[in-house]
């Protein structure tokens, strides 16, 4: 079947729906912007959230595989998700069911559903800048500079761990630094950029989170920065509204934001941080 | 007569072909006092499932509803023990995390669908669900306008999900606070009360038979 290479299906995920939703705007017209049309998969579930790693456990991997058929009912080889954790779980299932056996018993079981006969590719927002769109036409597009701004780049776990699922060189990544420097800010590398937010225990244990969330903080703005970006909604929020008291105020923005600033898309959370002086260019931190 | 073999509850008995489940269950003597209520299809009490011959299906509909076929096998489930905690609607928010907090068990969800294979009413279950979960309550209100409580997705669900709960509330918070509010109906009750209509009201209660008779047959209809 002919795609249109700038039809993206799009899997939103429940965050950016719900508590993330701010997030999800400015990124799709940013995307827009950039020449996509962005679609909407048509009955997307849950991702699934957590991978499973149990091998016997092929229900778990229901839910994602799903997913991957709506796509391709679409048409569509490949499928953009804008939240770390989604990127995990349905990249991870897409090559689970590669073995025959497995998709053959999870076919089967969602007799419901077309067959699904694999090969959808899983893009994350980091992903496509750098394989499709590229850095200097990324650079090329953008209207209002970030002009120097420095942007701490938190990576967290599952965008890079395990390995074999990692967007870039799990331990010396650099896509999100070039991202951010093709957007015209100064990426500010600190060493717990690649630590865990500490996920899921934001619901049973959020002590362990803000001791977490405290430590990234500190090491980001102790290294200089005006603000953290992440691309994950669940870190996004663990950072930000598990801060514990006395820990930096620096605003946790998602990636796609500073990228719709740049491009031009109204951002008021971008807009806060900086004030347009066009004479001197010169950005004014709002005073964290 | 054209009779066929149907299995109640592990035990078989001829039954006229072409009634219902519940009628070929009170043919056999069955005397049905739960499990039963409307007989219309709309109020879910006679949730019921069968297996057929030669078919490693579990099947789920309303007993009301559905006719017998030979070979049948038939179990009714008359309630289904469901959790739904106490609320005071006045106290929620619309949104998902109100959701979760009562229903946390909504979070488990693999999206298998065997909620959306049970349901007699057709509706799709697992998107209801999924809706919750990204907290579009009035999605979930509009997915399950239909829902008649029977429990079947309920009882087949891995996640051990309490839908039917979910979805009254959901219908509740889009009621409460997602509808827009239906100005005219509050004007005409304060007209109402602001005694707008009592002088023709008075009149009609006041009037002898044939000044009623007189009345309707002058009245103006609409055309």
């Amino acid at each position: 079947m002919p795609t249109n290479p700038s039809r993206l299906a799009y899997f939103p995920g429940c965050a950016m729906k719900d508590q993330a939703r701010p997030d999800e705007l400015g990124t799709l017209q940013a995307l827009a912007l950039l020449g996509y049309e962005v679609e909407e998969i048509p009955r997307w579930n849950c991702c699934g959230t957590v991978y499973s790693l149990a091998q016997d456990d092929l229900m778990r991997h229901v839910g994602p595989v799903r997913n991957l058929v709506r796509v391709q009912g679409m048409g569509e080889k490949r499928v953009l998700t804008l939240c770390a954790m989604c990127y995990g779980t349905l990249t991870r299932s897409a090559r689970f069911v590669e073995e025959p056996e497995r998709l053959e018993r999870i076919n089967a079981f969602m007799d419901t559903e077309d067959d699904f006969r694999g090969g959808i590719e899983v893009v994350h927002l980091l992903t496509l800048l750098r394989d499709e769109v590229g850095y200097e036409k990324l650079a090329s597009q953008v209207k209002r500079s970030l002009d120097g701004l420095k942007v701490a780049t938190y990576y967290g776990c599952v965008l890079l761990r395990p390995r074999e699922f990692a967007v870039d060189d799990p331990e010396r990544p650099e896509v999100m630094e070039r991202v951010v420097e093709a957007l015209g800010g100064t990426p500010t590398v600190f060493p717990e950029r690649m630590e865990c937010c500490g996920a899921y225990l934001t619901v049973g244990r959020s002590d362990v989170v803000e001791d977490r969330a405290g430590r990234i903080l500190r090491s980001a703005r102790g290294n200089g920065a005006d603000l953290v970006v992440t691309t994950c909604p669940l870190c996004q929020f663990n950072l930000d509204k598990r801060r514990p008291a006395g820990a930096p105020s620096l605003p946790v923005l998602y990636l796609g934001q500073i990228l719709a600033w740049a491009m031009g898309v109204d951002e008021p959370a971008v807009a806060a941080l900086l004030t347009d002086e066009p004479a001197t260019g010169k950005p004014v931190p709002s005073g964290v | 007569m054209n009779e066929i073999t149907v299995f109640i509850m592990g035990k078989g008995y001829r039954v006229p072909a072409g009634l219902t489940i519940m009628k070929a269950m009170e043919y056999a003597g069955y005397l049905l006092n739960r499990g039963c209520g409307c007989r219309g299809g709309y109020c879910g009490a006679c949730a019921t499932v069968y297996r057929l011959p030669g078919d490693y299906k579990l099947y789920a509909d309303l007993a009301c509803q559905t006719p017998v076929q030979d070979g049948m096998y038939i179990a009714q489930l008359p309630f289904t023990p469901a959790e739904r905690p106490a609320y005071a609607l006045e106290n929620l928010t619309p949104d998902g995390a109100t959701l979760l907090a009562l229903f946390p068990e909504l979070a488990r969800c693999v999206a298998c669908n065997t909620c959306t294979k049970a349901c007699p009413q057709k509706l799709e279950v697992m998107d209801a669900v999924q809706s919750s979960l990204r907290g579009d309550i009035r999605q979930v209100a509009e997915f399950t306008f239909d829902c008649v409580s029977c429990g079947l997705c309920t009882m087949r669900c891995p996640a051990e999900i309490s839908h039917h709960h979910v979805w009254q509330l959901s219908r509740r918070l889009n009621g409460a606070y997602l509808t827009p509010r239906a100005e005219h109906v509050k004007t005409r009750v304060e007209e109402i009360a602001a005694g707008k209509f009592k002088g023709e009201l008075d009149k009609l209660v006041t009037m002898t038979k044939d000044e009623l008779v007189a009345a309707y047959k002058a009245r103006q209809i609409e055309a």
